[in-house]
C-alpha cells in the first residue's frame, strides 16, 4: 500500500532519457504501481486456501469417478433392475441379481424415523441452552451433549441391541397392538420381541445424530440479534412470545440446515445397524417393525467375502447410490439455507 | 507395560518349566506336558516366520496350533490373517503366502493355477480343523429337543411353523411343545457355517431342502444376524428361536442343542460323537490330497456319530516350496496335527480322531 501513496515522479518529467536517476525505482509504470503488494505469506496463503478448495473437490469427484468405474460391469451383468428390485443375490458372479429398493427403504425409514424424533428433542435443548440454562449450567451441559457425538457406533450399536432394543419391546409392542392398521406400524418380517427392528435402529440413530443437531441449532440460536429479543421483550411478549417471534424465525434455515447434517449422518452410519438389524430374505413391510439392512450395513455384512470384481462392484454400485443420495440430502439443506435472506 | 509384566512373568514361568521338566519332576504347565510327549516328532527348523491367511473359521484352531509351535520350536512363529476364504485361496494361488486356510477345497479352475504357484506340482487340501455346528434353541422348559435332518430342513425354509408341529412332536413324544412360532435366525453376513449348514441340509435331507447351497442363507424365512455371537445373541433373547452356531457360542449362552437323529437314534454333539463322524468320512481326493466327500459325511447314517461339523482346510503345496520354508511348514503342521489337537476342545473345535492324524501324518511327510 505504501507504494500507492507516494507521489507518481515519472509522469510529469516526461523524460524516458534519464533512466539512471536514484529515483528510477519509484518511475515504474501505471499499473505496477496500483497492484497491491504481494508478500510471499500472502501468496503462500492464496495457494493454501485455492489448494485446499481443489483438493477437496477433486478427491471428492475422483470418489465418484471410482464408484462409478467399479460399478459399471457388475450393473452391466445385472439380471434384474437395480433401481426397482430388491434382491440381493451376488455369490455367483455370473448370476449376478442385485437391486436397490429394499436397501433404500430400510436406509430413509430408519434415517427418517431418527430425524422425526431427533429434531424436536434437539430444538427443545437447544432453545434450553441459550436461553432458559443458567449461564454457569449451559457450558458444562452443551459439553455433556457434544460428548454423546464423540461415543463410537459401535457402542451405540452394541448398547441398542442388548440395552435399549428389551426395554423398548413393550413400546413397540403397544404402538404395533393399537396402531397396527396404520402400515407403518404394522407386524413384519421379524419379530418385535427380538428388537432387530427399524423402530429400534431410528431410536439409536436420532440418539447419534441428536449432538449434531443440537450443537448447530444452539450455535445459530445463540446469534439471535440482540435488538429483536429486546425488542420483543419491550413490546411486552412473554419469554415463548419472545421466542417463537424473534429466536425461531432467525434460527429457522440453521436448524434444518443442522437436521440435515444429522441425516447425511444418519443415511451413512454402518457398524451401529449392522448390529442391530435384523436382515430378512422376505419383501419388507412398509412398516417400522420389520427388519432389513441399509445400504450401508448391508455393504459392511458383505465385505468379508468380495472374493471377485464383480460381487464387490454391486455393493460398489449399492454404495454409489448412497453418495448420490448424501448429495442430495445435502444439496437440499443449502437451498434450503440459501432461501433465506439472513444468510445470503 | 502389562504386557512387558505379563511377558516376564511367563517367561519366567516358561524357565522353570523347562527347568522343573529337566529335573524330571513333574511340572503343573499343561502345554509343557504334551509337548514334551510330542516334540520328539517335530522336526524344528527352517523359515523362522511362516505367513498364512484365509477362512476366519478356524481363527481360534490356528492361533491354538500357533502357540503349541512356537512352543515346541523356540522362536519360530505363522503369521495367520483371517480374511476369509476365498481371500485365503487367491494369496495361496498368488504365492502373497506359505499356506492358504479355507472353508472349502480348490475349485476346478483354482487347482491349475494353484499348480502353477507350486512350479508345477499339486497343491493339497488337509482338512485340519473340525467345528461342531450346533442346532441351538430358546425354549424355556425343553431340554435335550430331538430332530431329523429333515425337520430340520423345514424348519429353516418355513416348511415347519410351530414348535408343536405334529413333526416334532413325533420326535420327542412325552416333551410339552409349546404352541409357539418357530423364530428361524440366520447368518445375514455371508459365512462358511452357513454354507456347511446348507451343504449338510442340502445332503441328509435333500427331499425337504431345494434351496440349494452358498455362504449366504437361501432359506427365505427369519431373520438374520450379523456373526456367530449376532444369532446367538439374537436367539438368547428371543423365545421360540432356532439357529445354527458353532457349538462354542451355544455352550457360552446356555442355549439348547438339539440333538440330531440321522436315522440310528438321537445323537447328542459331543466330541466323541462328532470325531466318530469324521473318522468314517470318506476321502474324495487322491494319494495325500486329503479332500473330504462332504456329501458322504453329511449324509452319514452311523450309529453315534454327529455329523454336522464345519470342515475347514490347509492349502499347502506337495512339493515346489524352497528348502526352508517346506522345512517350517512341515514342522508347523505335524504340530498341528498333533500335540496341537489337544487344546482344541477348549476354543470350540473337535480334536482329530487318531486314525485321522495318521493320514494327515502321511501326507504332511510327503510334502518335499
Amino acid at each position: 500500500m505504501r507504494t500507492a501513496l507516494r507521489p507518481r515522479a515519472g509522469s510529469g518529467g516526461g523524460s524516458a532519457t534519464a533512466p539512471h536517476t536514484p529515483e528510477g525505482p519509484i518511475s515504474t509504470p501505471n499499473i505496477a504501481q496500483s497492484r497491491p503488494v504481494r508478500r510471499p505469506g500472502d501468496r503462500l496463503f492464496r495457494g493454501a486456501a485455492v489448494g485446499s478448495g481443489v483438493f477437496i473437490v477433486a478427491l471428492i469427484s475422483a470418489i465418484g469417478l471410482f464408484l462409478l468405474l467399479q460399478a459399471i460391469p457388475s450393473l452391466r451383468a445385472n439380471q434384474v433392475g437395480f433401481l426397482t428390485s430388491g434382491v440381493w443375490n451376488t455369490t455367483s458372479a455370473t448370476d449376478l441379481q442385485f437391486g436397490i429398493l429394499y436397501l433404500l427403504w430400510v436406509t430413509v425409514a430408519t434415517s427418517v424415523l431418527a430425524l422425526a424424533l431427533a429434531m424436536p428433542i434437539s430444538l427443545g435443548i437447544a432453545l434450553f441452552l441459550t436461553h432458559y440454562a443458567p449461564r454457569r449450567l449451559a457450558r458444562p451441559f452443551a459439553y455433556v451433549v457434544d460428548l454423546l457425538a464423540a461415543v463410537p457406533s459401535i457402542i451405540f450399536g452394541l448398547w441398542g441391541i442388548k440395552v435399549l432394543a428389551p426395554t423398548l419391546v413393550p413400546v413397540a409392542e403397544w404402538l404395533n397392538h393399537n396402531l397396527g392398521f396404520i402400515p407403518l406400524f404394522a407386524e413384519g418380517n421379524v419379530t418385535i420381541a427380538g428388537g432387530g427392528t427399524v423402530f429400534t435402529a431410528g431410536v439409536v440413530l436420532a440418539v447419534m445424530i441428536l449432538p449434531i443437531i443440537t450443537a448447530v441449532s444452539r450455535e445459530v440460536f445463540e446469534r439471535t440479534p440482540r435488538e429483536h429479543i429486546e425488542g420483543a421483550l419491550a413490546l411486552g411478549a412473554t419469554k415463548w412470545e419472545m421466542l417463537r417471534t424473534t429466536v425461531l424465525p432467525f434460527g429457522k434455515a440453521g436448524y434444518v440446515s443442522a437436521a440435515m447434517l444429522g441425516l447425511g449422518r444418519a443415511l451413512g452410519e454402518t457398524v451401529a445397524l449392522y448390529l442391530i438389524l435384523s436382515a430378512t430374505t422376505a419383501v419388507p413391510e412398509l412398516s417400522f417393525f420389520d427388519g432389513g439392512a441399509t445400504i450401508a450395513s448391508k455393504i459392511a455384512l458383505g465385505a468379508a467375502e468380495f472374493n471377485n470384481p464383480l460381487t464387490a462392484g454391486a455393493y460398489i454400485a449399492a454404495g454409489l447410490v448412497l453418495f448420490l443420495l448424501t448429495f442430495v440430502v445435502n444439496a437440499l439443506a443449502r437451498a434450503v439455507v440459501a432461501g433465506k435472506k439472513e444468510y445470503a | 507395560m502389562n504386557i512387558k509384566r505379563h511377558g516376564a512373568a511367563l517367561g519366567l514361568v516358561a524357565a522353570s518349566a523347562l527347568l522343573l521338566s529337566a529335573c524330571g519332576s513333574d511340572n503343573n504347565a499343561q502345554r509343557g506336558d504334551t509337548a514334551a510327549a510330542n516334540s520328539a516328532n517335530v522336526d524344528c527348523g527352517g523359515k523362522k516366520e511362516l505367513s498364512a491367511e484365509g477362512s476366519s473359521a478356524q481363527t481360534n484352531a490356528i492361533q491354538e496350533f500357533v502357540a503349541e509351535y512356537a512352543h515346541i520350536c523356540d522362536g519360530f512363529n505363522v503369521a495367520y490373517n483371517p480374511t476369509g476364504s476365498g481371500a485365503g485361496v487367491k494369496q495361496f494361488i498368488g504365492g502373497q503366502v506359505d499356506f492358504g486356510g479355507s472353508d472349502s477345497p480348490l475349485k476346478e479352475s483354482e487347482v491349475e493355477k494353484a499348480m502353477q504357484r507350486c512350479s508345477g506340482n499339486p497343491a493339497w487340501n488337509l482338512p485340519m480343523v473340525f467345528g461342531p455346528v450346533a442346532v441351538a434353541y430358546n425354549l424355556p422348559g425343553m431340554e435335550g429337543l430331538v430332530l431329523k435332518p429333515d425337520t430340520i430342513a423345514k424348519i429353516f425354509n418355513g416348511g415347519i411353523k410351530k414348535w408343536n408341529d405334529p413333526a416334532i412332536r413325533e420326535l420327542n413324544s412325552g416333551a410339552n411343545l409349546p404352541d409357539k412360532n418357530i423364530v428361524v435366525i440366520y447368518r445375514s453376513d455371508e459365512s462358511g457355517t452357513t454354507d456347511n449348514f446348507q451343504k449338510y441340509l442340502q445332503a441328509a435331507a435333500k427331499d425337504s431342502w431345494t434351496q440349494g447351497v452358498g455362504k449366504s442363507f437361501k432359506g427365505d424365512t427369519g431373520e438374520g444376524k450379523a456373526k456367530s455371537q449376532g444369532v446367538t445373541d439374537g436367539v438368547k433373547a428371543t423365545e421360540g428361536a432356532i439357529t445354527y452356531v458353532e457349538k462354542s457360542f451355544a455352550d457360552a449362552a446356555n442355549l439348547g442343542i438339539a440333538k440330531i437323529d440321522s436315522g440310528a437314534g438321537p445323537v447328542e454333539l459331543t466330541d466323541e460323537a462328532a470325531g466318530k463322524a469324521i473318522a468314517a468320512a470318506k476321502i474324495k481326493g487322491s494319494g495325500h490330497d486329503l479332500v473330504l466327500d462332504l456329501n458322504a459325511l453329511y449324509a452319514s447314517k452311523e450309529p453315534g456319530a454327529y455329523p454336522l461339523v464345519l470342515v475347514t482346510y490347509e492349502l499347502v503345496c506337495s512339493k515346489g516350496y524352497d528348502a526352508e520354508t517346506s522345512k517350517a511348514v512341515k514342522a508347523f503342521l505335524t504340530t498341528a496335527a498333533t500335540s496341537g489337537q489337544d487344546n482344541l476342545t477348549k476354543v470350540g473345535y473337535v480334536p482329530l480322531p487318531q486314525e485321522f492324524r495318521t493320514k494327515l501324518l502321511d501326507a504332511i511327510k510327503a510334502i518335499a
